[in-house]
């Protein structure tokens, strides 16, 4: 388990640092989450929702031919197989059913890539509540036919155009509106980022990751634990769910894999436990990448979902223990992974989970050994991407 | 005694006008100061511009991310206020959110605060409890205080924590929303300010967000000791092209 503080830090890292016009909706949320969330038919209806509409238990899938390349075993969390493509409905489910036991009437959230946003707006539809999603408005012209998805599922699409017009600024813009509109609107958060409880709860909503991958293992295995786990690391959602339940099993390594871009070393990336240091962003001390001065940087990813300045102050805590260990995985690698996997499994990653994957080039893990790599999202929204990339490295 | 104080003695209907530091020119911060002070301002609050402003709405976010452009840190303001207090008696609370404080290091900057003259502080994403623990006696040594923020929506109990914790004034946040200038009173305003009226708090209280001329000016003054004018100054010195003249005339329209 990940356990949080009750005044919700994980070592130095969490807290709640929020204007005190958006204390009272966190502390209505800190009050109730954990005895709504545990509650018997809280519980009935999120593992029914999981299992018949986003399809769960997701397969732990060994991959034969990928275990051969690497001389090892390597087995592939399937949460590329979830309804809406990608981990992020689990979460997505547990806040709005969340939302809905504390009476509120509207969800917000922000979107980078869309994935968290189509699948906030999906269960909105399915519950039938009022939907709006905060994306910058240079991601709303670079993932078109995620807004597209979006409006089709009833949601309204809001354009920040504030600072730099991407994630951080949809965070930013989505948390103006719950100060504008305290009473009947719930924040759903698509990470295990923002002030507690939102990392504990995101965390929790995620962890049935690693409850599957325990059992699943078991009786693939015998034995329930893996050597390795491997997830990319944005704001840090899937990852904290494949981590959760080995946290306390130091037999385990955990990795997380971040976006280093074009390199660590070139201004264009979003390796925030190399580049970033301690500060307070979107309502939690955590790493954040800033400039001396303080001010938050605009990071860099191909990959949409991994292009953010900060980190989940949970990863924070694992990396600064030494717990966990974090690794900068380049657009370059993360593409030829992706690639890879495309041609020796017949599955396209989201280019979020190929950073993941392409850690098995540096792994060098023994021919006995268990890996386990969560595969957090597909690869249809980024056939562009892929398409691309493939025309620009023609020899 | 601590200049806040000693402007809540001897005025009344207090008026602080509110604006970010390295705009519209980054070296405007000194004689916007002497501006408002020889226009009849009564108190100054400074913005600390940052790239995340959460608690703002557009205008002050355009004058942060100007401000920034244009070179402004915290390092840099404190040099432009080097010496201020040869010239000044007003007060001066500097405003901003609390990562960059971090980054330039709480203790060197409350030692700094004090050394240049610095009488107060408002940082909107410090929560109550850790300014308690990790900085209050800090901030008590060098007699700089910390003001903070309550809204509509905070509970009376709330309230009664702040108005123990606070020195200065206690920054009523008009209604539930970001700042920005309104022109009429906002609904429900006028049955919470009665209630924290009658909490009889020890502090005296100064509204803010959504004051922007005389008429929400007038209305505040009813229920606090006067008010805070942050976006609708922020929209005259972008218009202005004679800051002397436009600062002197925007601060009589509003004290009327």
């Amino acid at each position: 388990m990940l356990a949080v503080s009750e005044s919700g830090f994980y070592g130095n890292f969490g807290g709640a640092y929020i204007p005190e016009m958006l204390h009272p909706n966190v502390e209505e949320l800190k009050n109730n989450y954990l005895e709504i969330i545990q509650s018997p038919s809280f519980q009935e209806e999120f593992l029914s929702l999981l299992k018949d509409y986003v399809g769960r238990p997701t397969p732990l899938y060994y991959a034969s031919r990928l275990s051969e390349k690497y001389n090892t075993n390597v087995y592939l969390k399937r949460e590329d197989l979830c309804h809406t493509g990608a981990h992020k409905v689990n979460n997505t489910i547990g806040q709005i059913l969340l939302a809905k036991r504390l009476g509120k009437k509207r969800i917000i959230a922000e979107t980078g890539a869309g994935q968290h946003g189509v699948a906030t707006a999906t269960i909105c539809a399915l519950m039938g509540l009022e939907c709006e999603v905060f994306m910058g408005k240079i991601d709303v012209a670079r993932q078109k036919p995620n807004v597209e998805r979006m409006k089709m599922l009833g949601a309204k699409v809001i354009e920040a155009v504030s600072g730099s017009q991407t994630l951080k600024d949809a965070t930013n813009d989505a948390m103006r509106d719950w100060i504008n509109n305290p009473v009947d609107t719930y924040y759903v958060i698509g990470s295990v980022v923002g002030p507690h409880p939102y990392p504990d709860m995101v965390a929790r909503f995620q962890a049935v990751i690693s409850e599957e991958i325990k059992k699943q293992l078991a009786e693939k295995t015998g034995k329930e634990n893996p050597d390795y786990i491997l997830a990319c690391v944005g704001g840090g959602s899937n990852a904290a769910g494949a981590f959760y339940h080995f946290a306390e099993n130091s037999e385990v390594k955990l990795i997380g894999l971040e976006a280093a871009g074009k390199g660590v070393d070139t201004g264009e990336s979003a390796a925030t436990t190399l580049l970033g240091k301690e500060g307070v962003l979107h309502g939690s001390r955590s790493l954040v990448m800033q400039t001396p001065d303080g001010q938050v940087v605009e990071p860099y990813s191909i990959s949409a979902g991994l292009d953010y300045p900060g980190i989940g102050p949970v990863h924070a805590y694992l990396f600064a223990s030494g717990r966990g260990k974090y690794f900068p995985v380049t657009d370059e690698e993360a593409m030829e992974a992706g690639l890879q996997l495309s041609r020796l499994e017949g599955i396209i990653p989201a280019i979020e989970s190929s950073h993941a994957l392409a850690y098995l080039e540096k792994l060098n893990a023994k021919p006995e050994e268990v890996v386990v790599v969560n595969l957090s999202g597909r690869g249809d929204k980024d056939l562009a991407t892929y398409i691309k990339w493939i025309e620009d490295h023609k020899s | 005694m601590n200049r806040i104080d000693q402007v809540f003695q001897e005025k009344k209907n207090i008026l602080n006008i509110y604006f970010t530091a390295g705009y519209p020119k980054l070296g405007d911060t000194v004689k916007i100061i002497k501006a408002l002070e020889k226009g009849g301002a009564d108190l100054i609050e400074i913005g600390m511009p940052y790239s995340d402003p959460v608690a703002d709405g557009p205008t002050i976010q355009e004058s942060n991310m100007e401000a920034l452009e244009n070179g402004m840190t915290i390092t840099k303001l404190f040099e432009q206020l080097e010496g201020i207090r040869d010239h000044t008696n007003i007060p001066i609370i500097l405003m901003g959110y609390i990562n960059p404080v971090i980054q330039y290091g709480v203790e060197r900057f409350v030692e700094k605060c004090k050394a240049i003259g610095i009488d107060g502080t408002i940082l909107p994403d410090l929560p109550l409890p850790d300014f308690k623990r990790e900085y209050k006696a800090l901030f008590d040594k060098a007699g700089l205080y910390n003001i903070f923020l309550i809204s509509p929506q905070t509970s009376e109990e709330r309230i009664k924590q702040i108005d123990e914790a606070s020195n200065g004034f206690i920054y009523m946040v008009s209604s539930n929303s970001i700042t920005g200038a309104k022109d009429k009173i906002q609904e429900g305003q006028v049955e919470y300010y009665e209630r924290v009226k009658s909490y009889n708090l020890r502090n005296k209280k100064l509204i803010g967000f959504g004051i922007s001329n005389n008429e929400t000016f007038t209305n505040a003054c009813a229920y606090a000791e006067g008010a805070i004018i942050g976006s609708a100054f922020i929209k005259l010195l972008s218009q202005s092209d004679n800051l002397d003249k436009d600062i002197a005339e925007f601060v009589k329209s509003v004290k009327g």
